[in-house]
């Protein structure tokens, strides 16, 4: 597992918005020789705080999509049959409802349903202001695997890896489904960004069964923890029960807000809040030390 | 009272940004309403609403069921596979059950139609009743199943036609959030004022454009020192019909799992008139306050 140069660390939730970018943003300050990439490629937001430059562009092409050639069509209405997923109707295909799946291509005996690949986004190799690597995507409207974009978005980061690489940071979608495990495949350790709220520590129990059957170690940084201690202390006590070391807590701090509308960096506008995060990776770099032996 | 036929969905690209607050303060307002959880992966309206829960029933989905022992492992499953899920080893058809969406092609092209289907659970959906008589369903995705859509497509099943149904979609813009807002008479794109918030909110417009689907939006945590927010949605000609301040007390609230309209009675007059709002945008008749 542990074969490359690098670690790579992915940032993770479960629910959205509890603070995985603007921990990814503000970890990318604090070090070098690193590579980032933004896995929230449904809404990839990490680019607005870094501001990298694009240096290529790439192309997406997620899957197939069919769709009827009404000049060949005998209207038989057999492809409305098959279909499972409810696309055909009155021999026109939905493209949102279509999977791509080709059973109507293949089944049309008239030969009137056309099954090509559909562009379904782009993804950005960038560089950021001290030139390290960094990537983002953008899935064009209501497309579907991105799964499959985080796969390939993470291939492209990782193919041509400059050897003296010493970090991977991956900064991951919300949610436990398929753009989430492929964001957290072949990670080193995953960092869960959590707050302590009902809904937080809901989906960190979802998140970290998930992370079970991925057997990979992680460590918990309780945003906002002084909104309500009550539910922190749960948090830790949960985690105790699990073996998984809290690796840091924030404040509650309207500066992160006040950066933030500012398109700003928080670690670099505030010393203090610098320092925190400073003593987080600290704990997480020897975290991944201690997970490794 | 007569209530309407009507499905409001609530999203956001954002996550974290306050759709389920929205969505069932919302549905605390609307006379006999039914409210709809279609976040999956991570179900939380239960936390606010509190249903007590009448019926819980399996989701599943079909999965090919190979006859290894009669196969003659020509490989046709496996070529009209679009979704990779089928390896052909010679001796073996292997299946990675993760990848299959069911389409059924592989049973259908079988030549020596050995090819059966079986099915696996994906997932629960749960239907209850809150205190105040919200009609409640939502989905519980299953730990390491990939695709919410196809449990989505269950959870929707509960909406109930002739009155008022409320939609909480999963965050993001991809199949997921599609799958919980197409079909929707009107939505509310909930946003924060934070550049995070506008950008993701931009996204989601270029979805609801793309499926036609009228919308507005809401600002939730309003900060009025964001102005670039408002300037894109004054430009756009799109209706904010709600902004929230951010405020620690409504944070606070949150996070023990009450709805800020429940402890802060000057928020419910905010969702009545959101109610009415959305009513008069599709022409119908408005609730007595």
């Amino acid at each position: 597992m542990f074969d490359n140069t690098y670690k790579q660390i992915v940032i993770i939730s479960g629910k959205g918005g509890t603070g995985k970018t603007t921990l990814s943003a503000a970890l990318a300050s604090l070090i070098d020789k690193k590579v980032i990439i933004d896995c929230d490629v449904d809404a990839a937001n990490l680019y607005l705080i870094l501001k990298p430059e694009i240096i290529h562009s790439y192309e997406f092409y997620g899957g197939k999509r069919a769709s009827i050639n009404r000049s060949k069509c005998e209207e038989c209405g057999i492809c409305e049959t098959v279909c499972r997923f409810d696309a055909i109707n009155n021999y026109t295909i939905n493209q949102l409802s279509c999977e791509g799946c080709g059973l109507c291509f293949r089944i049309c005996p008239y030969g009137a349903i056309q099954f090509n690949t559909k562009k379904s986004g782009y993804y950005f190799e960038c560089e950021l202001p001290d030139k390290s690597k960094f990537y983002y995507a953008k899935l064009l409207p209501g497309e579907g695997n991105s799964g499959k974009l985080v796969s390939e978005i993470k291939r492209k980061a990782l193919e041509n890896i400059s050897s003296d690489i010493e970090w991977v940071i991956v900064d991951g979608p919300p949610g436990v489904g398929c753009p989430v495990n492929a964001s957290i495949a072949a990670a080193d350790y995953a960092v869960i960004v959590t707050e302590p709220t009902v809904s937080g520590i809901h989906d960190l129990t979802r998140l970290v069964q998930l992370l079970n059957t991925f057997k990979i170690h992680a460590g918990i940084v309780i945003n906002k923890y002084d909104l309500n201690e009550n539910i922190t202390s749960q948090i830790i006590k949960y985690a105790n029960s699990e073996n998984i070391p809290i690796i840091g807590t924030i404040p509650f701090d309207i500066e992160f807000v006040n950066a933030l509308i500012n398109k700003e960096n928080v670690v670099d506008t505030n010393e203090k809040i610098r320092k925190e995060i400073q003593t987080i990776w600290r704990q997480l770099e020897l975290q991944i030390e201690i997970s490794i032996n | 009272m007569q209530e309407f036929d009507l499905i409001i969905s609530i999203a956001s690209g954002k996550g974290g940004t306050g759709k389920t607050t929205i969505a069932a303060s919302l549905a605390s307002v609307i006379p006999e309403c039914v409210y709809i959880d279609c976040d999956v992966e991570e179900p939380n309206g239960h936390l606010f609403l509190k249903p007590k829960f009448i019926s819980e029933e399996k989701a599943e989905k079909l999965l090919p069921h190979i006859n290894q022992d009669k196969c003659k492992f020509c490989g046709k499953c496996v070529s009209v596979c679009e979704f990779n899920a089928l390896i052909n080893l010679k001796f073996e058809i292997v299946l990675f059950e993760e990848m299959c969406h069911s389409c059924g092609a592989c049973k259908y092209f079988c030549p020596l139609k050995i090819i059966t289907e079986r099915v696996k659970e994906i997932g629960i959906v749960r239907v209850g009743i809150t205190k105040n008589e919200i009609i409640f369903a939502d989905g519980v995705l299953n730990i390491g199943e990939a695709s919410a859509s196809p449990l989505i497509k269950e959870v929707k099943k509960k909406i109930v036609k002739g009155k008022t149904n409320i939609i909480d979609s999963p965050p993001g813009t991809s199949c997921s959030m599609v799958e919980a807002i197409k079909d929707s008479d009107f939505c509310i794109l909930v946003t924060e004022s934070t550049p995070f918030g506008l950008n993701d909110l931009k996204l989601a417009i270029d979805v609801l454009r793309a499926i036609d689907i009228p919308f507005s939006v809401v600002i939730n945590k309003y900060d009025s020192s964001f102005t670039e927010m408002e300037n894109y949605l004054r430009k756009a000609n799109i209706d904010v019909l709600l902004k929230i301040p951010f405020d620690r007390k409504y944070a606070e609230s949150y996070s023990e799992g009450t709805l800020p309209i429940n402890k802060y009675p000057e928020l419910k007059k905010d969702f009545i008139r959101l109610y009415n709002r959305i009513k008069e945008k599709l022409g119908l008749e408005k609730i007595n306050v």
